[in-house]
């Protein structure tokens, strides 16, 4: 609830000077699929806490960052879908996450009307 | 897109923000006061029930007085856990989250206020009990030096790799509960290789904090770890 509630107050400070009024259509934010958020959850809350805000006909866009992880030692990069953060060449520990952590806004998209 | 005899067009708006900027901002005010006030500080989460407050009940016994330790308690509604705590002379402050829309995490700004309670020029180690719950307290820095994970032999094996975001974020993890063991069908090599799965260089520390078993090794860790920072 938070995080979407987040997303809200940045969308909102987001809008420009010259689009106040209008009515946002689209958020478009990024989820890692390590961050600690479900989708549909995330989704839900969005729903309720833009009520009466410019981004209350907005539609949640999300993508999904998927979880990439490299070894520090072979420096080889790969996605991983288990929770396996071990290297699957050397077996070893030694592994930083490069992607699947994002909890990102990257736009808003704003109906204009055109004179 | 035609409507009526209105055109329209859609503008995008880039922006680019972590959501979690503002929050994160706060962790790094925190830290720095931590710093300059020679505070070393622990979060300790866990799902509800693992045993954090009887495991810091302990801790403390411990720790104290050789080490200042004063304790900022999280929970949604009740004072109980930091009654708990207030037994050992500590100075405990418990957050309410149910004043800040019933939060399940302790946000860094959250901890920024409760600080204001305590003298920090007369507390070398703050710990921090978080509200129990594995998901959202991962996703939040609040401007602590170490994470320590609790996980008691009554809850599944595979605590880890469901909830594989705190097991990455913490430092260490306590393994609570070992006294209950021979009465449990407990694969207690699996909760350990579900840990190494998801960070295989984690320490655990197999603990009791009933019979107290275990707690020499995880005092000498975290007592390193401290004198690290504060000389």
């Amino acid at each position: 609830m938070g995080i979407a509630m987040q997303i809200v107050e940045i969308s909102t400070a987001s809008i420009p000077a010259d689009l106040m009024g209008a009515q946002v259509e689209k958020v478009n934010v990024k989820i890692g699929k390590l961050s600690a958020v479900v989708p549909e959850s995330l989704r839900f809350c969005f729903q309720i806490v833009s009520q009466d805000t410019p981004l209350c006909n907005a539609s949640l866009i999300i993508e999904e960052i998927p979880i990439v992880i490299k070894c520090l030692d072979c420096n080889i990069e790969w996605t991983i879908d288990e929770p396996i953060f071990s290297c699957q060449k050397c077996n070893g520990g030694a592994v930083d996450i490069v992607s699947g952590r994002e909890l990102d806004i990257s736009s808003i998209e704003i109906a204009e009307r055109d004179e | 897109m035609v409507t009526g005899n209105n055109k329209t067009s859609t503008r995008e708006i880039k922006i680019v923000r972590k959501v979690l900027d503002v929050n994160e901002t706060i962790a790094a005010q925190n830290r720095k006061t931590f710093a300059g006030k020679n505070v070393f500080v622990l979060n300790v989460m866990s799902s509800p029930g693992s045993g954090k407050t009887a495991t810091l009940e302990k801790t403390l016994s411990r720790i104290m007085p050789e080490i200042r330790t004063a304790v900022i308690v999280g929970d949604v509604c009740t004072s109980n856990d930091a009654d708990r705590l207030a037994v050992s002379g500590a100075p405990v402050v418990q957050v309410n989250t149910d004043a800040f829309g019933g939060d399940c995490h302790l946000a860094a700004h959250v901890i920024k206020t409760a600080v204001g309670n305590f003298e920090l020029e007369e507390i070398d180690f703050l710990i921090v009990e978080n509200l129990g719950n594995l998901v959202c307290p991962a996703e939040f820095d609040i401007g602590e030096d170490l994470r320590v994970v609790v996980l008691s032999v009554t809850e599944g094996e595979d605590k880890p790799i469901k909830y594989p975001l705190m097991f990455r974020v913490c430092d260490a993890a306590l393994l609570n509960k070992i006294d209950l063991l021979p009465y449990l069908d407990y694969d207690k090599k699996e909760t350990l290789k579900n840990i190494r799965q998801v960070n295989p260089n984690m320490p655990v520390f197999e603990i009791s904090a009933k019979t107290e078993e275990g707690f020499e090794f995880w005092i000498d860790w975290l007592k390193q770890n401290i004198k690290k920072k504060i000389k």
